[in-house]
């Protein structure tokens, strides 16, 4: 089945099985592969891309679902304000150690940031509980957090 | 010049103007319909520009295997071990720039080659990455490497301006005297003609003049973990590459039975199906595709001899074996004598589960397989013993099997064992053209190399004053070593079994450890983050907790009186304790609790701050952690590795635990196989501790303190003393 999908801004066609997941189209027929394969169950986060600006696990979304929305992956999330604040943060805080998981928390965390401007930490805890990183880099994915969204705060007032 | 690991741009949308079709023919073939460029020529770019090279170029000046200068200045240095996370490219970076007097912003980074003669590890003898050893076999070895390619830059010049090397320095890439500068770029053809000093002919910089060993530094591999650039195993692609979907036997040592090949096929994108010993394999264009097709094929298995193993019955042979002697790793004085005359005598039974690694990149390897060659690309932490093994199971010379390294996702241990690149080897024997196997999550649970269960009995006698007069400490359990490093296994002795129980940090008079070999059915074992200490000091930081309760004494005061001749485990603790603030009150079912060690070369204490509630749950809120690992390369990375150690350690306290039935592996995925995730994670004190002593390894300690912190936090909390991991809460629902 014909499927057109508009991923960072670019329309992108395929001939799939409308029930294939979004991960495997973008890793494994765009050759996108900055979007992780971790679980393949919505349980580690690892899969994550913003759909309309929303996180979804890629790994569950499938390719008949998605329609015209605004996919957007790690390769291209530092063209949103959100999403560069959160690299920088990441950056300056050296987050990742492995980094196979990064480009999911860094999804997710710029969804956050994006929607909630000043999140608690209660907030991250909400919106950063179904990203999983075996390395063990929670406490600076949350100094990371409230960096990014200070300074994209900051942005916002300026 | 570039600090990246890769120089290629980013993978975004692989056309730029025209809009990519990809698409299957009526013959349920991949065919590709586009603008420019095609998809083939954009993997094949990708592929060319791989982000960390693993075959040696040449370059006009190459001293050592671990340096080049190109004559436009470009520096590459080859990391003899593997990133993993730790934190290793740039430390093992910070070695040789040091002494090379280059900044870290010079640089670029490759992965090594496999070659033990030149890469080999020199505490493990091979080129393996592990043991949280790199630091400690590299120090010597890359700044020597560093110093004479500056000594032979140096001498270039002092050579071409006619004066003594003497009175020429070099800094930042740059060789100078008085006024006059020559770049190390545009000295490399004198130095390459230069006869190389030996390095041991070559004073190293004190440590004093250090310039970058011990400031923290912006980690090398950063900038491509924010943007989907960074390369793992499974990011591979090869031209024509296929992706074959994994069902191992259930049970170890079981086979398939039965399939529907043809169901399979009909799978649209399905190209093979293919059968080996122990699993199938559905090979094709796509993952999802695969993944399908496996389902299709309903593999019924012959289950084998091990069908009927359970945990229970594991755990009762361990505890049936270790009630004989076993064989004596440490034995001072006379504990039956000691113990016999003591004023009071305590037992105890210690169990640790199995445990999964659960790397957050499942286990996967592609591999191209010819006639006269076999390319491997992957993340291993075992590069030669990749190399060695595929060259046996092959017959090709070991130097037609090309290991092309990865970044890896996550090692623990997992990837120091081939058995991935193995299978995948296998399937590619039946393929034509280079194919990609990805494990599922559950495969890669359910068919990993396991922590082994240890089943420990102890007992202790006290004087009147409640202090040890007598120590021993049974272990029982599976030898990785016997199976992974037989030369380190000897008289029936496994040292890691046993590492951190046969030389625990206190003074006791008498003290006898032993080892009961116990080889499980149906599990194999394997090295896991924090190796042996991970299970011992578990083991003997809980104990030496009771002693301390049995005399009535305070745990930190009890650990200080039997520290008096260990002056570096002293001072982690005294500061740890200080940190955590040892001794404040705290509230109703709160705790302290408090561990040390050493291990890796370096000293940790840990104090955790526990609450346990009524119904049993457990809120762990602080750890805080107090290291000597010597001299610091990157201080940066201790805090990352503390912070990250002590979660994987806490994760397994809380929730490892791999256990069969029938054979099988219960857990599947993180659901049943529980990882911490943020809302868990206790904030995480780090306090480091000035040493000028050897550098010692970090990336295990952590992880091997940080239970029976917890644990003795609970006891502390609530008198309940947890001896099997992971802490089963219903243990400590209160009375009331």
């Amino acid at each position: 089945m014909p499927f057109t999908i508009k991923v960072n801004g670019m329309p992108h066609s395929v001939d799939v099985d409308g029930d294939m997941p979004l991960l495997w189209v973008l890793r494994d027929l765009l050759g996108m592969t900055g979007t992780k394969f971790g679980c393949g169950m919505a349980l580690c986060g690892a899969c994550t891309v913003h759909i309309d600006g929303q996180p979804v696990r890629s790994c569950i979304t499938t390719i008949d679902s998605v329609d015209a929305s605004a996919i957007t992956t790690i390769e291209a999330v530092g063209r949103t304000p959100a999403g560069r604040a959160v690299q920088k943060a990441w950056l300056d805080l050296e987050v990742p150690q492995c980094g196979y998981c990064q480009s999911g928390q860094i999804m997710s965390a710029s969804a956050l940031i994006a929607d909630n401007p000043h999140p608690t930490d209660a907030d991250i805890d909400a919106a950063m509980a179904g990203n999983v990183c075996r390395c063990g880099t929670y406490v600076r994915i949350r100094e990371g957090i409230k960096q990014a969204a200070a300074a994209n705060t900051n942005r916002k007032a300026g | 010049m570039s600090q990246q690991l890769i120089d290629h741009p980013a993978p975004e949308s692989p056309s730029r103007r025209d809009v990519l079709k990809v698409g299957l023919g009526t013959g349920g073939a991949l065919f590709v319909v586009f603008g420019i460029p095609s998809i083939a020529k954009h993997f094949q770019q990708d592929a060319n520009a791989a982000s960390i090279v693993t075959e040696a170029k040449t370059a006009p000046f190459a001293p050592n295997a671990f340096i080049r200068i190109e004559r436009s200045g470009g520096i590459t240095l080859t990391m003899p071990m593997v990133e993993m996370g730790q934190g290793v490219y740039t430390s093992m970076a910070l070695l040789l720039a040091e002494e090379l007097e280059v900044g870290l912003d010079q640089v670029k980074l490759e992965h090594a080659p496999p070659n033990d003669a030149l890469y080999a590890n020199a505490i493990l003898h091979r080129q393996l990455t592990g043991m949280s050893s790199s630091i400690r076999a590299f120090w010597m070895p890359l700044r020597q490497a560093g110093a004479v390619a500056r000594t032979l830059l140096i001498a270039a010049a002092a050579k071409q301006w006619g004066i003594d090397p003497a009175v020429c320095s070099a800094k930042h890439g740059v060789v100078s005297a008085g006024s006059r500068q020559l770049s190390y770029g545009q000295l490399v053809d004198v130095a390459a003609a230069l006869p190389v000093p030996t390095p041991d002919s070559l004073a190293l910089k004190d440590p004093k003049d250090f310039t970058l060993i011990g400031t923290p530094a912006k980690r090398l591999d950063t900038p491509d973990k924010i943007n989907g650039r960074a390369e793992f195993g499974i990011d591979t692609k090869q031209p024509g590459m296929k992706v074959a979907a994994i069902a191992i036997s259930p049970v170890f040592g079981g086979k398939p039975k039965s399939l529907d090949a043809a169901a399979a096929r009909a799978v649209n994108s399905v190209r093979q199906v293919v059968r080996i010993d122990e699993a199938v394999a559905v090979v094709a264009d796509h993952m999802w595709a695969a993944k399908k097709g496996l389902e299709a094929a309903a593999i019924q298995w012959d289950d084998g001899p091990n069908a009927k193993v359970s945990a229970a019955d594991i755990v009762r042979q361990l505890e049936e074996a270790s009630k004989q002697p076993g064989v004596v790793a440490r034995n001072e004085g006379d504990t039956g004598k000691a113990l016999a005359s003591a004023a009071q005598r305590l037992e105890a039974v210690y169990q640790l589960p199995f445990l999964a690694h659960a790397t957050m990149e499942p286990m996967n390897c592609t591999v191209h397989l010819r006639e006269d060659a076999c390319d491997i690309w992957v993340g291993t932490q075992a590069p030669t013993l990749t190399q060695t093994v595929i060259a046996q199971l092959t017959g090709l010379p070991k130097d037609a099997v090309k290991i092309h390294n990865h970044l890896l996702g996550g090692g623990f241990g997992r990837r120091l064992d081939v058995d991935g690149t193995v299978l995948a080897v296998k399937i590619a024997q039946q393929m034509d053209g280079p194919v990609k196997v990805v494990w599922s999550r559950e495969e890669d649970i359910q068919h990993d190399m396991y922590r082994p269960y240890y089943y420990d009995r102890l007992s202790a006698g006290l004087d009147a004053e409640g202090m040890p007069v007598a120590w021993t400490h049974r272990t029982s359990g599976s030898s990785v070593m016997a199976r992974y490093d037989p030369p380190l296994f000897k008289n029936g002795l496994d040292p890691d079994a046993v590492s951190g129980a046969a030389e625990p940090p206190y003074a006791f008079p008498n003290i006898h450890v032993d080892y009961v070999r116990v080889e499980p059915p149906g599990i194999p074992t394997a090295l896991w983050r924090g190796v042996g200490p991970t299970h011992n000091v578990f083991v003997v930081e809980s104990f030496i907790d009771e002693l301390a309760h049995a005399a009535k004494h305070d745990p930190v005061a009890y650990r200080k009186t039997l520290l008096a001749h260990n002056p570096r485990a002293l001072a982690v603790l005294t500061l740890a304790a200080e940190k955590a603030g040892w001794g404040r009150p705290l509230a109703s079912r709160r705790g302290r609790g408090v561990s040390v060690q050493s291990a890796f070369g370096s000293y940790l204490a840990q104090v955790a701050e526990v609450e346990v509630a009524a119904d049993g749950s457990l809120k762990v809120h602080r750890i805080v952690c107090a290291v000597d690992c010597g001299m610091v390369v990157n201080p940066d990375t201790i805090e990352a590795q503390v912070q990250g150690g002590t979660f994987f350690g806490l994760t397994a306290a809380l929730y490892g635990a791999i256990t069969l039935k029938n054979g099988r592996v219960e857990q599947g995925n993180f659901d049943t196989y529980r990882p911490l995730r943020v809302d868990e994670a206790p904030v995480v004190e780090t306090h480091l501790v000035k040493s000028s002593e050897f550098p010692g390894g970090l990336g295990e300690a952590p992880t091997a303190a940080v239970s029976p912190a917890v644990t003795n936090a609970i006891f502390a909390a609530t008198a309940k003393r947890i001896r099997t991991l992971p802490i089963d809460t219903n243990l400590l629902k209160s009375a009331g």
